[in-house]
């Protein structure tokens, strides 16, 4: 917990339902997102992609695209002048194919023309001579498959063993699962600013997660020194893990220093949904045992990840998808394996809730069988089996931290139901205004489901961030290169600097890479590290200006304090009041700071290990309505209690709990690129469905508060919970309201309508 | 490549109460003649075929989709852009509503979502029915939470911010 008194008569401090610093600009159309980036003289950059989910590339020839009028150049993997290829972890990607593709969508050449038009025909002249190869496409197959990369087809295999895995309780459930392509599918599409710069540098304005990471690939690939590549945040118009791997970043740095102009890369949806890795689909096995009051005795799981052909963060998916694969559960004899392949299906990554997502769908429906099988509520086998603080993970760690699990349930279970259908407007019945021709049709089902994860990155990583805060007058400037991606951390950041320093004027530098790395906003860590860091940095200056208040009194600036934004004494007779803002007129301070979390390690071979940093969990009830023979769906309301450790920004964090139920929804009842022969048959907002303001239910929302201890503030990140376990408590309620098995998300209307029964 | 000059058109552009002359290609869109020859980069966008509202903009005060209207055949139009609604110091009730219930997280559908919502509230007051209303001859529509989910259905938000877009529409309705 943070020292700093929060009971401030300054306005925006930690705690409050501070407003967004860009929200203004963003009503009014004056923020500059990516995409709306101009440079004088620029040109426009386009890919050009592979249409085989595997061939061979016997030659290309770029002739007659350079003949186009308007066309600057065309870049192919033979004008890279350094490394060929990228990577979010692990450098396995091409930055341009080679001698083969092993994806539909693979960037294969680049070209840069005065016009978009002329850069599309430019794209369409590259003639590129393939040689189709049989494509590998079944992740079951992979790993016996001969490889498809020089790296193999196997990017991890985590095996957690913990007690005797051959224990038995009386009850055994099991079953199989599987898990659709989500997309993250963004609102604004990839974009970016590529401007050489004089001193053979260049400089880039992106859209993205995580500025240094892009910094670090882009200057491997062009053979520059880091700080010759400088980057700046472009608006960033969502992300939800989609932009934490390279899009167009090296292309149009690369087109950028080739063509010594500016060069704006701007993709279309249909090239967004190519142009960024997905959420794995997962195929899921559980078995679980218990007593016969539903306390478990032993779990077992196999987890298989489709990857797609390039690795990006699959390691580390296969790790949580693994080590949280029980649920927020305790059980003492477990054997889960999980494996994480590559094939020639789109490359998987990042995207919120990050693998607990998959095998939060299996672990729900498994502890749901099992009350079924052990005769008791839902609600109370989970509660029987929550996991606390003291207890164990699969992988030996013990909580140390706050796990709240039983507390959420009982939360997300007392909030009230929404009336009954027969009541209800009959204008909001399944499937949308007059589908669902009456009232007894419908049929009412209720889910629950509980999820957890890890905040931050996992096993040893050596996680950071920099801050730097400066003080002058009264006014405070907070400079951190954290992404902001719409979740609120530069309202954060200056709730923070309020609390700590007392003033209400704080300015927020831009986000680029004049100053070290704050990590991605990813992992719901950047309330945590880059929160940290700010507040490190604030309290920093605070600790300066006290000392020059003291200095300038001649006493001990432990007397002192800032309260109200002002500096006053602890000892009355000192009789020192002084608003921050005059408190040192003319004296700047300014420190830069970087902080840490505590260090974690890496699981052993029977994956032990005290691998994470922090815990969090959330519950959610769902309430559907379900036309049962036209499969119409209506999710009437969703309730939950969600561990935040302390809301710094109640508002904000309902947004977060929202929003991330409204993805949830979407896995559960709608979401999937459907992929044949590799291609993604629906890259549209037409074709790929992601819920509307009619899709979103009534939300119930209980945040639950027990500060985290080694968290700035007690908060924990708030950003993922909501996913995880919304699609299991909305499948939990479909199948209490129709009686099928539902073992695959997204759930269409033809499993309800045709499905078979349990 | 098609001589691109052959297809320019001198057009006339009515935005926000300003006129502007342009020289287009017959094929620019609205959305692309505000976005890369007005520099009125306030509507967005994020599809480009009509699916995802983004560049909502209106025409005679009527919403519309700027990517699905050739800019050609805008020209005997008003045309109200997000620049239009309203400014620092003099927003619209919308806008600062959205500000207020923190209606956005992005702010990438924003735009879009405001350009609907002051359209939608006007044909509100036309009485114009939606999909959903009970009653079609019943006169005044009731703008309640349905009508508005069913009338902003058009404008997506990924960042799932509806709740409290609904609850910002719902506010100034009053
Ligand atoms: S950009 Fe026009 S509807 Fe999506
Ligand atoms: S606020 Fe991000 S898409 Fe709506």
């Amino acid at each position: 917990m943070s020292d700093i008194a929060t009971t401030h008569a300054t306005k925006g401090t930690i705690g409050e339902n501070a407003s967004r610093p860009d929200g203004g600009p963003k009503v009014r159309g004056e923020f500059a997102f990516s995409g709306d980036l101009w440079a004088d003289g620029m040109l426009w950059g386009r890919t050009l992609r592979s249409p085989h989910p595997a061939a061979r590339i016997i030659a290309i020839d770029i002739a007659a695209a350079l003949r186009i009028p308007g066309v600057h150049a065309v870049v192919t993997a033979a004008d890279l002048p350094a490394s060929v290829n990228y990577g979010l972890e692990w450098r396995d990607q091409p930055v341009f194919a080679t001698d083969v593709v092993r994806y539909v969508g693979e960037p294969v050449a680049a070209v840069a023309a005065d016009h978009p038009e002329a850069a599309r025909q430019a794209c369409e002249a590259i003639d590129v001579q393939y040689e189709p190869q049989v494509p590998l496409l079944d992740p079951a197959e992979a790993a016996a498959a001969p490889p498809i990369h020089p790296d193999g087809n196997v990017f991890r295999q985590l095996t957690i063993r913990t007690g005797d895995p051959s224990a038995r309780g009386p009850i055994v459930v099991e079953g199989a699962y599987e898990v659709g392509m989500q997309d993250q599918a963004f609102m604004g599409p990839e974009a970016g600013l590529a401007i050489p710069a004089d001193d053979g540098g260049i400089d880039l304005i992106v859209s993205t997660q995580w500025l240094h990471n892009d910094r670090l690939q882009v200057a491997e690939c062009l053979g520059l020194a880091p700080e010759k590549v400088r980057l700046s945040l472009g608006g960033v118009g969502g992300a939800f893990g989609a932009r934490e791997d390279v899009s167009l970043q090296i292309h149009a740095c690369l087109l950028a220093q080739r063509t010594a102009r500016p060069i704006k890369i701007v993709y279309s949806r249909e090239e967004s949904f190519l142009g960024h890795v997905h959420r794995h689909p997962a195929r899921i096995w559980m078995r679980h045992s218990a007593e016969a009051d539903g306390r478990l005795v032993s779990f077992e799981a196999r987890i298989l990840l489709d990857g797609g052909a390039y690795r990006s963060s699959s390691y580390h998916v296969v790790a949580n998808a693994t080590c949280f694969s029980a649920g927020p559960y305790k059980v003492e004899n477990a054997l889960a394996e999980g494996i994480g392949v590559r094939t020639n299906n789109p490359p998987c990554g990042a995207m919120r809730g990050f693998g607990a997502v998959q095998v939060c769908f299996a672990h729900e429906a498994q502890m749901d069988k099992l009350a079924e099988a052990c005769g008791v509520d839902p609600v109370e086998i989970r509660l029987r089996n929550a996991l606390a603080t003291g207890d164990r993970l699969l992988t030996g760690q013990v909580i140390e931290g706050t796990l709240p699990v039983a507390r959420v349930i009982r939360e997300a279970a007392a909030l009230p139901l929404p009336p009954s259908p027969e009541i209800a407007d009959p204008m909001t019945r399944p499937g949308g205004a007059g589908r669902t021709a009456d009232a007894a049709h419908v049929r009412r089902g209720i889910g629950f489901a509980v999820g957890f994860k890890n905040l931050m990155y996992a096993e040893g990583y050596m996680d950071g961030s920099a801050a730097r805060c400066r003080l002058s007058d009264g006014l405070a400037t907070v400079t951190c290169a954290a992404a902001e991606v719409g979740q609120g951390f530069v309202t954060l950041a200056q709730q923070i600097a309020r609390t700590v320093l007392g003033v209400e004027d704080v300015l927020l530098a831009p986000a680029d890479t004049s100053i070290g790395s704050a990590g991605s906003s990813s992992a719901s860590r950047q309330t945590w590290m880059s929160g940290g860091a700010v507040e490190k940095a604030c309290q920093a200056v605070r600790a300066a200006l006290l000392q020059h208040v003291a200095d300038r009194h001649g006493i001990d600036p432990a007397q002192l304090t800032i309260t109200d934004g002002r500096v006053t004494s602890t000892d009355a007779r000192d009789s020192i009041d002084l608003a921050v803002a005059d408190a040192a007129p003319g004296v700047v301070f300014e420190e830069e700071v970087e902080y840490h979390h505590r260090i974690t390690h890496p699981l052993d071979d029977d994956g032990q290990g005290d691998a994470h940093v922090s815990l969090v969990c959330a519950a959610h009830r769902a309430v559907v309505d379900v036309d049962p023979d036209l499969g119409l769906i209506r999710v009437v309301q969703v309730a939950t209690a969600q561990d935040v450790g302390r809301a710094l920004n109640p508002l904000q964090v309902l947004g977060q709990i929202e929003g991330g139920i409204a993805q949830g929804l979407g896995l559960a009842t709608m979401e999937e690129l459907t992929l044949r022969n590799g291609r993604i048959l629906n890259p549209s907002f037409t074709d790929y469905l992601i819920p509307t303001a009619l899709d979103m239910p009534e939300v119930l929302a209980t945040l639950v508060e027990e500060p985290e201890p080694g968290a700035p503030f007690g908060a924990k990140g708030v950003g993922e919970p909501p996913t995880i376990s919304s699609t299991p408590a909305i499948v939990a309620a479909l199948r209490a309201a129709t009686g099928k098995a539902l073992n695959r998300v997204p759930v269409r209307p033809q499993d309800i309508a045709l499905g078979d029964g349990e | 490549m098609p001589e691109r000059v052959a297809t320019l058109s001198p057009i006339r552009l009515s935005v926000n109460g300003r006129e502007y002359q342009l020289e287009l290609d017959h094929r620019t869109t609205l959305l692309d003649a505000l976005r890369e020859n007005l520099d009125l980069t306030g509507s967005k966008k994020g599809c480009d075929h009509g699916q995802c509202g983004a560049c909502t903009v209106m025409l005679d005060g009527r919403r519309a989709n700027a990517c699905l209207i050739f800019a050609v055949a805008a020209q005997t139009h008003d045309i109200t852009t997000i620049e239009g609604v309203g400014a620092a110091g003099n927003l619209h009730p919308l806008q600062q509503a959205f500000i207020d219930h923190d209606g956005l997280q992005c702010g990438y559908c924003t735009p879009g979502q405001i350009c609907s919502a002051v359209a939608m509230l006007a044909e509100v007051e036309a009485g114009w029915p939606s999909a959903v209303t009970p009653d079609v001859a019943a006169g005044p529509v009731d703008l309640d939470e349905s009508e508005t989910r069913e009338r902003m259905s058009g404008n997506l938000c990924r960042c799932g911010a509806y709740v409290n877009i609904v609850a910002a529409i719902q506010d100034v309705v009053g």
